[in-house]
């Protein structure tokens, strides 16, 4: 009997005769006789409990992980310090077993959070309306950049080479679906090139695409691109690092349209690269053209204040093939660590995660520079995580740190073949001096 | 005592923290120096500022406000609210899976391929398709890959004519947004008197414009699609492809498999057939399937294993692309994998009979007080219709549905068929037993009776919850998305 169904053999018998049949493949008389299964499923026998953990804990072993080893590798997902209460309060059946809030009754607990949520998300972005979350950072702009084909009505969308690789191949997918035409724009210093951006802009570019910090940690001149991007009527699309935004002008100040971006950074483990959450924000302008569910503030029919998923015509549940998007769920209980996670750590400690992380990885490119071995990518100003061009290979020296419990920082050559020798790493501020020192250390050893 | 409890910036008091950091450790530069002075925020975001106490009073107190899943029964149709295995929660946040980084290499992530090889191989298996692929973050994620492996496959044949997709008028709305997001016009195909879709509509709309037809298996009425195999035919017979919305795959689990019908590309919801948690509207997770002539197209990376060693392949130049960053939500795939050996073949079968015959139960008892539209053995959910209370009594489902609350349960899915009128779909899965099933039903059976006797009670329903009716319209009217400091 398997502990999860309660029915015991007695009780599926009283319920087949109030049915009055007799067994319960009559059930599945429905089902044409030539298609049932004839034999079991070719499947692992059925384990107790206490072998299921023993089994998986074995797997979980053969993984690197930041629980055992230092991780200065980021390049998207980054791995920040999690206070204790928020898995716990993660683990509360109330949020974690209950299902979307359509009952609006029965789940204040959960659209509330989401409010909460989404005024945290404009408070950080600038921005007027967030929405619930996306699936994660790249579909995010994926779906940002098809509502500004069907916003704008043109069809080119010009992305900074300097924008996540992953986040680049969900936009080569995406894309051409609705007959968008992806368009890349080059790098200068480790930065996009205003240049080449202005000299691919034209009257039918729906949208610029840009990514701050960039993938190699540098910040883009965001007024510059915004700028570019208004003087043709392109609408300006800023993927963004939440925690940097504790410290940095928000997207909107330098008129960017919509803001996204990954979320996992805010409270979230790394988990293997998901689940996290992409953040999704608009100017009020385009309020009832996002992607996803909302949450709105309302009164019940005594006056009491509440809240209630609203702006659902825009929703595949309602407006089927005319919907926004094909969207239905958002990333909930991931916005919920994130949104506790901004609770405790609150107006002051993001900041102090932001400048500490920013400090350790100025001390950490210093260091690592006069240790020999690394040349800059770029000079451009950076947050938490720098390029270097190294004259060992990479690969050795990830090697080399591995054996001396590190996850090494990424190897730029597997998606910029243009940076033979780059090296992108990250520093959180989990990381400490010693351990920045003995990182460095290390590279000095490597055999050229 | 439940109360409602402020939003947690009108309970911020300036100067409170609720984190600890270790001192700065190397030497402090100042931010002006750093960055150039234009970067540099100017007015912080205004976070609360709370201790840890205020936050986890805050948070625990919310959690309250919500009715879920291990407080009882939760019959929402075609959402599988079946329980959530405790165990599964323990193994996702085991270090070597919740705190592995995705670019670490393939080299130290065996054990994370291992498990994804490993899901996708047992996926295959219970489907009976060639090749599963776990990056889909949820359901209308995996529809869309779905489609867009149909489109690439027309495509790589040089058939560019194929333009529309064929959605029967009870699917999910998942299923025509889909389609439209791939660039498909979509045509609807009507149902019959039995629940099916209506082979000769289906005849006259399979025309060589049509791309496939997505399809769920038992539909949304909870009833098996009888002429499955004729339909297959039809639609292969001129070239089109079967897709197939696993939305209600619990109702067949080790009974039948959507590979054996003659589909050619499905989706999984693990968050419904596989028992990870739903977290208030996600994270779930979509793999997609699909036959053995649509494997180039599945979205890369595809997790391969090559003399003992996991590795990604990524060397796939018919494949679709990424339809997301990295690899999917890994940590529900821990779950559902820890699920699948929990439950083994015949596990999984256990779960199906006893769905199916919970609902058959549930259906019967209810169908003298209620109209049951389609009255034939269903699946694991069955539609029932509030229209005999409506027109008699001006009673909705809707007021039905919130009189549910008062009795302690969560409402069914309502509104939902659309062929159904006042529609209320009911899906108990195996996880209840007969005595909840048994207080359900008696609850039901007062809300007839309560219906016909004191309609305005039902009416102004519900009456013991938290907050009651909620005004949705000057919601939508004038959108309050966002707290704000009073003025």
């Amino acid at each position: 009997m398997v502990r999860f169904i309660p029915n015991t053999g007695k009780q599926r018998e009283e319920m087949l005769d109030f049915l009055g049949i007799s067994s319960e493949e009559e059930l599945f008389s429905d089902i044409p006789p030539s298609l049932l299964l004839q034999k079991p499923l070719d499947l692992p026998p059925a384990r107790a409990e206490s072998e299921v953990l023993a089994q998986l804990k074995a797997m979980s072993s053969k993984n690197a992980h930041a629980g055992e080893k230092v991780c200065f590798l980021g390049a998207g997902i980054y791995d920040h310090y999690i206070p204790a209460a928020v898995n716990h309060i993660a683990l509360r059946q109330e949020f974690y077993t209950s299902y979307t809030p359509y009952q609006p009754e029965l789940s204040q607990g959960t659209l509330q959070a989401i409010f909460e949520y989404q005024t945290m998300i404009c408070e950080l972005t600038g921005m007027d309306v967030s929405n619930a979350s996306m699936y994660d950072g790249a579909s995010a702009m994926a779906e940002a950049a098809l509502m500004a084909g069907a916003a704008t009505k043109k069809s080119r969308v010009l992305v900074s080479r300097a924008v996540h690789p992953e986040t680049r191949r969900v936009l080569e997918t995406y894309l051409p679906l609705q007959g968008l035409k992806l368009v890349e724009f080059g790098l200068k210093n480790g930065v996009s090139d205003i240049d080449d951006l202005a000299s691919k802009m034209d009257d039918d570019t729906a949208a610029v695409l840009v990514q701050n910090p960039n993938f190699l940690g540098s910040l883009e001149d965001l007024a510059a691109v915004g700028d570019l991007a208004k003087t043709r009527k392109a609408m300006f699309i800023v993927s963004a690092n939440p925690v940097a935004l504790s410290i940095l002008e928000p997207p909107a100040s330098f008129g960017a349209d919509i803001v996204v971006g990954e979320g996992q950074a805010l409270g979230n483990p790394m988990n293997f690269g998901g689940p996290g959450f992409g953040f999704f924000a608009v100017t009020e302008k385009y309020m009832r053209k996002i992607p996803g569910r909302v949450v709105g503030k309302t009164v019940d029919r005594d006056g009491k204040t509440c809240y209630v998923l609203t702006l659902q015509a825009r929703e595949q549940h309602i407006r089927r093939e005319k919907a926004t998007s094909n969207i239905c769920s958002n990333q909930n209980l991931c916005v919920l660590m994130a949104t506790v996670y901004l609770s405790l750590m609150g107006k002051k400690g993001l900041q102090e995660v932001a400048e500490q992380s920013m400090q350790k990885a100025h001390f950490a490119r210093e260091l690592l520079l006069s240790s020999g071995g690394f040349r800059p990518l770029s000079d451009a100003p950076f947050f938490n995580e720098f390029a270097l061009l190294s004259e060992k290979p990479v690969a050795a020296i990830n090697r080399v740190l591995l054996e001396n419990g590190f996850i090494g920082g990424y190897d730029l050559s597997r998606d910029f073949p243009e940076f033979p020798g780059g090296w992108l790493v990250a520093v959180t501020e989990k990381r400490t001096r010693e351990e920045i020192e003995r990182f460095a250390d290390c590279t000095r050893r490597v055999e050229a | 005592m439940k109360r409602l409890e402020p939003v947690i910036f009108e309970t911020s008091v300036p100067g409170r923290t609720g984190y600890s950091l270790p001192a700065l450790d190397v030497p402090h530069v100042p931010a002006e120096s750093l960055l150039p002075k234009e970067m540099l925020r100017k007015t912080a975001a205004s976070l609360p500022e709370a201790s840890e106490v205020d936050v986890v009073r805050h948070f625990t107190r919310l959690s309250q406000l919500n009715f879920a899943l291990d407080e009882g029964f939760y019959p929402l149709g075609s959402c599988t609210m079946k329980y959530n295995p405790k165990m599964n929660e323990d193994a996702a946040r085991f270090p070597g899976f919740a705190q592995a980084h995705p670019l670490q290499g393939e080299e130290v992530s065996q054990g994370a391929l291992q498990l994804m090889y490993e899901l996708a191989e047992m996926l295959a298996e219970i489907t009976g398709m060639a090749g599963v692929s776990l990056q889909p973050a949820a359901g209308a994620h995996g529809e869309l890959a779905g489609i867009m492996i149909i489109r690439a496959y027309h495509h790589s044949r040089g058939d560019s004519k194929r333009t529309k997709m064929l959605v029967p008028d009870t699917a999910h709305g998942t299923n025509p947004a889909s389609s439209a997001l791939a660039g498909y016009q979509v045509v609807e195909v009507k149902s019959d008197a039995r629940g099916n879709v209506d082979l000769e509509a289906l005849k006259e709309a399979m025309t060589d414009e049509v791309a496939g037809i997505m399809l769920t298996n038992p539909n949304t009425l909870g009833l098996f699609e009888e002429n499955i195999a004729e339909m297959a035919e039809i639609v292969h017979s001129r070239g089109g492809l079967l897709y197939y919305d696993g939305a209600n795959f619990n109702a067949i689990l080790g009974k039948v498999r959507p590979g054996d019908m003659g589909f050619d590309v499905i989706h999984l919801n693990l968050h419904k057939s596989f028992s990870t948690p739903h977290g208030g509207g996600g994270p779930g997770s979509g793999p997609v399937g699909v036959a053995k002539d649509l494997l180039p197209f599945l979205p890369v990376p595809v997790i391969s294993k090559r003399n003992d060693r996991y590795v990604f392949d990524c060397d796939r130049p018919l494949s679709i692309g990424k339809i997301r960053s990295f690899y999917g939500n890994f940590a529900v795939l821990v779950r559902a994998y820890a699920y699948i050996l929990s439950m083994g073949a015949d596990g999984l079968r256990e779960a199906a009979h006893n769905a199916v015959l919970n609902a058959n139960y549930l259906a019967s008892r209810l169908k003298g007080s209620f109209l049951l539209p389609y009255d034939r053995t269903c699946k694991h959910e069955f539609v029932l219709s509030g229209k005999k209370q409506h027109d008699e009594k001006g009673v909705s489902t809707l007021d039905m549905a919130k009189a549910l609350m008062d009795h302690g349960f969560h409402p069914p899915t309502i509104y939902f068929p659309l062929v159904v009128e006042e529609a209320m779909m009911i899906e108990p899965t195996e996880t209840e037993g007969k005595e909840t099933l048994d207080a359900f039903a008696e609850a039901m059976l007062a809300i007839a009776k309560e219906a016909e006797e004191n309609p305005d009670s039902v009416k102004t329903a519900p009456h013991s919850t938290i907050v009651a009716r909620l005004d949705e319209t000057a919601a939508a009217r004038k959108p309050v998305l966002r707290w704000r400091p009073a003025e």
